[in-house]
């Protein structure tokens, strides 16, 4: 086990460097001069050509990317001036708020699309089957900042129950900080919550037609036991996968929650960078998300070998 | 030659029957070809101008002077706007696709087919690219490229070229072990005719399911970028940008976030229904 982590740990190194290269050439992408558009039309020559020092963009390509991989080697992420504050210390300072979005969207998808999943395949075929399967449907196609302002007219706007925007503080009470929680990890739960309803359901019908099923139940083991234990467990693997997958979701859909609840998280902080041209906080950002994606699928992989040890995953990479 | 030509008009048929047999895959194709239906006769379903802007005429309530679901913030028709947004969603959805299908089933193909460095090197940009959140790098390279059209194809494009590439390589592999390619080989095919007329088309039916799934992937992305201002340019009608302006107009005018949503939901609903129903009659062994 020990050895199969260090593998997949140095198996890292090469992805994150390609990860890296490409936000780089993304970055020299930029149409014109980038600390022209960064400044704005207002902006001196003076200005524009000490931001020019300050980005390295004097210097010749290959140089400009050594340097930026030895920032990025000491998590060195740039300075943002329409900040006036170091890269990491704007995403360190929000990260943990988006990781709590996240952390409540998933277990709100795990808490109610998994059992979702085991009743439909239980009661196959059955009107219980078949809503399951639709809302997981409907689920599945959301557009999630859709559902996010929905969420806001009817539960806010209309009903005042929940707040609109922003994140509470935990000091002024829990329940505070949960209403504030609610609309948004909901909004960004739909999709993972979706998705594996429809992926238990459908790997609790491969697993329940087996011998072994059957003959737990023949040998009088009760019902739940026979679901809970022997099916769930060995459906487990394929629901993993999807997990890794839904990281993704969630991260990418964090930008799109966070801008439409106001959260300061990451993506907001992207969104934002945007709308300023910071092109130096964008980039510092994303590359920061890309790692963390990786990073946790790693963590994915090392649990889909507990589950099931017989898996061989040395020839994958990362999953979507 | 014949023989193959009725060959592959009888099955094309069969699947068209497989999916008629299912209730959902066949829902599924009548919202996408009624979606179709709109974008393509756009002009003559909407009753305005998508771009007029009446002074004095903004907010207007649903089915008020001729305007049945009301005007927008500029005065401007909200249907005929989502009509025109039909075309600009089937638009980015097909294309962004379709480039992302090129390119990814050409490297893919080289990848798989060919192994050894090139393999290493592809698939390790293709790993690179997939530690993006898709919508993350979409946004990304929207940023660096600006607004407009064609950008939000080729941006939603670049972010659907390692899922074809990585399906493409993973069907080459299992293919190119099959006898019928070493036999074609050893007769001297040369490496292009093989990939091309031999391992190409035993890949086509995971690429058409993939494909359909991935076109309600874009369309949302489209929706997604639009909504975040950096999809295509006003006043262009998107739904993805009538969803913008609604957001800021939520409690004096609902239906503008209300319709532009319903209308992006029920499109990619439809296409993932037909999906489903091509992944069952093609491939059920798919697992998308």
């Amino acid at each position: 086990m020990g050895s199969f982590i260090l593998k997949r740990l140095i198996n890292l190194i090469p992805t994150l460097l390609v990860v890296g290269i490409i936000v780089f050439i993304i970055t020299r992408m930029i149409p014109g001069d980038p600390a022209s558009v960064m400044l704005g039309p207002q902006a001196s020559v003076e200005d524009v050509e000490n931001l020019r020092e300050e980005l390295g963009l004097n210097k010749s390509m290959p140089s400009q990317f050594i340097s930026y991989v030895g920032d990025l080697a000491q998590l060195n992420l740039g300075y943002s001036y329409s900040y006036s504050e170091s890269v990491f210390g704007l995403i360190i300072e929000r990260f943990p708020n988006t990781v709590i979005l996240a952390l409540a969207a998933l277990l709100i998808a795990v808490v109610i699309g998994i059992p979702a999943g085991i009743l439909a395949a239980r009661k196959q075929n059955t009107i219980v089957d078949y809503v399951v399967m639709l809302v997981s449907l409907v689920g599945v196609s959301m557009p999630i900042f859709w559902l996010g302002i929905m969420l806001v007219l009817f539960f806010s706007v209309n009903l005042g129950w929940f707040p609109a925007t922003g994140m509470g503080n935990i000091s002024e009470g829990l329940w505070p900080y949960l209403k504030h929680l609610i609309l948004p990890a909901f909004a960004l739960a739909t999709i993972p919550m979706a998705t594996f309803a429809r992926i238990t359901r459908s790997s609790m019908l491969e697993v329940i037609s087996q011998d072994y099923i059957k003959t737990a139940r023949s040998k009088g083991i009760k019902e739940y036991l026979v679901i809970g234990k022997h099916a769930f467990k060995n459906a487990l693997t394929p629901i993993l996968t999807v997990l890794g997958m839904q990281i993704s979701n969630l991260l990418g859909g964090a930008v799109l929650t966070e801008t439409i609840f106001s959260w300061p998280g990451m993506g907001r902080l992207i969104v934002d960078a945007i709308d300023k041209r910071d092109f130096v906080v964008v980039q510092g950002t994303v590359i920061f998300i890309a790692f963390i994606f990786v990073l946790v699928n790693l963590i994915v992989d090392v649990l889909y070998k507990v589950v099931n040890p017989k898996i061989n995953l040395e020839s994958s990479g990362g999953k979507k | 030659m014949t023989q193959a030509i009725v060959n592959e008009t009888r099955k094309r048929n069969t699947l068209l029957r497989k999916l008629l047999k299912n209730k959902l895959a066949t829902i599924g194709l009548i919202i996408v070809s009624l979606m179709a239906i709109v974008a393509i006769f756009a002009p003559l379903i909407a009753t305005h101008p998508p771009n007029e802007m009446i002074v004095g005429k903004s907010f207007l309530p649903m089915n008020t002077e001729g305007h049945l679901l009301g005007t927008d913030n500029y005065g401007r028709d909200l249907f005929s706007r989502l009509v025109y947004g039909t075309r600009i969603s089937m638009i980015v959805g097909i294309a962004a696709v379709l480039f992302g299908a090129v390119f990814g089933t050409l490297l893919g193909l080289v990848a798989g087919y060919f192994g050894g460095r090139s393999d290493s090197i592809i698939m390790r940009t293709m790993d690179g690219l997939f530690a993006f959140p898709f919508i993350l790098l979409a946004i990304t390279l929207m940023t660096v490229l600006g607004q407009g059209l064609v950008n939000v194809i080729v941006a939603i494009g670049i972010a659907n070229i390692p899922g074809f590439a990585r399906l493409v390589r993973g069907q080459v592999l299992s293919v190119k072990e099959e006898e019928f390619i070493e036999v074609t080989h050893s007769l001297g095919a040369t490496h292009t005719r093989i990939i091309f007329s031999h391992i190409l088309p035993n890949c086509l039916a995971p690429l058409i399911v993939y494909g359909t799934m991935s076109t309600a992937g874009a369309i949302i992305s489209e929706a997604a970028l639009s909504f975040l201002g950096l999809g295509v340019q006003p006043p262009t009608a998107s739904w993805g940008s009538i969803l913008k302006d609604g957001k800021d107009f939520l409690v004096l005018n609902p239906q503008m976030a209300t319709f532009s949503g319903i209308c992006i939901l029920l499109t990619v609903l439809g296409i993932n229904l037909l999906g489903d129903g091509l992944r069952d009659a093609l491939d059920p062994k798919m697992k998308v």
